[in-house]
């Protein structure tokens, strides 16, 4: 089943004659378990397109259902629900709060939504293990290196039973082993069942995505179509 | 690329046979480049010829036949590790000629063609990011071997992103007066001549 699904969906700013066309008429279905990489130019669409997906937004236009549920019509408290518990943001400048320690920001989302705060506080540090940073849990973020506060941003994601995890740049501030080392975790948590979209401008991060959707313009204008498996692009002799 | 120079810094670790020199090559460079026993032999013939190895003293090339780096070849692998390579001149490209051309033939929209390209080089990074992930985890050579790749092919994407831009905004200028018939596309060389 599809964890994320985007028909037809448009989305447009402003009035004429200064109407802004942000997205044209996207489909985009994602399963449990993929990973997807969104990319183009600055003022393609990508992040409008993650803010619909996320419920942030409505579309002007077009469908969105998060497992299977129509975001259309939903009242406001029903989409706060889902949003603190189904699905997870990951931001580019990580946007922990500064005074709560590693494992009470990971674990915030789960009290917010009402669980008790030691079980919420051993989810937390159940994610943060999963992040390999269980022994920052109780630092501060300015007592953690960038890499370290992505992991506990990521835990913070994927705590609890979250389904759909949208993660704008996740990468942005980091250096490029680093970089690496967040999308080799966030595509280790689809592997958990969770689906992701990624935005990001740099190939290089989107190559570890099952697939590629690149969008111009507001407008989806192709995709990778290999499925993960044997390397056959590369040449013989070039691999083992 | 300098097999030679391996093949003295392979040596610089210890005397060895011509076959365990072919396997640890291939070994150390993520059996990316695959060598033939025959050019091992040869190059180290030549190796031998210019007093950078020298060998046990069998006459005949063979699996018997050990070798060892010289002083000289020591020099020699020192030298080439601190001498860049000549980068002065822009290499033939086969696709910045196919973007070229294609922003000049009638009829064919280069932007199709810069897209074609851009996913066709994606679908090639993700499968080496893959094998980064998997049997690359464990092994540094291939690691760095992956890395060097991943960087080439993310360059040509950022390179036909940009073309694509240059080519939009072109597209867009106010019209100017035709000019006159250009000659066909040439590489303007920059630096040494070849």
């Amino acid at each position: 089943m599809s964890v994320l699904q985007l028909r037809s969906v448009s989305k447009t700013y402003g009035q004429e004659p200064a109407q802004v066309h942000a997205l044209i008429t996207v489909d985009l279905s994602v399963r449990a378990g993929e990973m997807v990489a969104v990319m183009g130019p600055s003022g393609s669409g990508k992040s409008t397109l993650l803010t619909i997906a996320g419920s942030l937004e409505e579309p002007t236009s077009g469908e969105v259902l998060v497992c299977g549920m129509a975001l259309a019509g939903m009242s406001p408290g029903r989409k706060a629900r889902l949003r603190r518990r189904v699905i997870g943001y990951v931001f580019q400048d990580f946007n922990l709060l500064p005074g709560l320690t590693a494992v009470e920001n990971t674990a915030l989302p789960l009290e917010l939504d009402g669980v008790p705060v030691p079980k919420a506080r051993t989810a937390g540090l159940a994610a943060l293990a999963k992040l390999g940073v269980a022994d920052r849990a109780g630092r501060f973020p300015d007592q953690l290196s960038g890499g370290e506060r992505q992991r506990v941003a990521i835990a913070r994601a994927v705590v609890g039973d979250r389904r759909l995890l949208l993660a704008d740049e996740p990468s942005g501030a980091l250096d490029s082993v680093n970089a690496g080392e967040v999308m080799r975790l966030l595509h280790a948590a689809c592997q958990q069942g969770v689906a992701a979209v990624v935005v990001t401008h740099d190939a290089q991060l989107a190559a570890w995505a099952d697939r590629i959707v690149l969008l111009r313009d507001g407008r989806m204008t192709g995709n990778t179509t290999r499925p993960r498996g044997p390397e056959s692009l590369l040449m013989p002799g070039q691999i083992r | 690329m300098s097999v030679p120079h391996v093949l003295l810094a392979l040596l610089s670790e210890g005397p060895k046979f011509g076959l365990q020199l072919r396997e640890e090559f291939e070994a150390g460079t993520g059996e990316v480049w695959p060598l033939n026993v025959g050019q091992v032999y040869k190059t180290l013939g030549r190796l031998e010829r210019d007093g950078l190895a020298e060998s046990d003293g069998t006459e005949q090339d063979g699996p018997q036949k050990r070798f060892r780096i010289t002083a000289d070849g020591r020099e020699a692998l020192a030298a080439w590790l601190r001498t860049p390579p000549d980068l002065t001149s822009p290499p033939r490209d086969e696709l910045v000629m196919k973007v070229l051309v294609a922003a000049r033939v009638p009829g064919t929209d280069a932007h199709e063609v810069i897209q074609a390209h851009r996913l066709y080089l994606l679908e090639l990074m993700q499968q080496w990011t893959w094998l980064k992930d998997g049997e690359a985890r464990n092994d540094l050579s291939l690691a760095l071997v992956v890395d060097a790749e991943l960087f080439r092919l993310d360059a040509v994407i950022r390179w036909l992103d940009a073309a694509d831009t240059r080519l939009r905004r072109a597209a867009d200028e106010p019209s100017r007066p035709a000019p006159a018939p250009a000659p066909a596309p040439q590489l303007r060389r920059l630096g040494a001549r070849r």
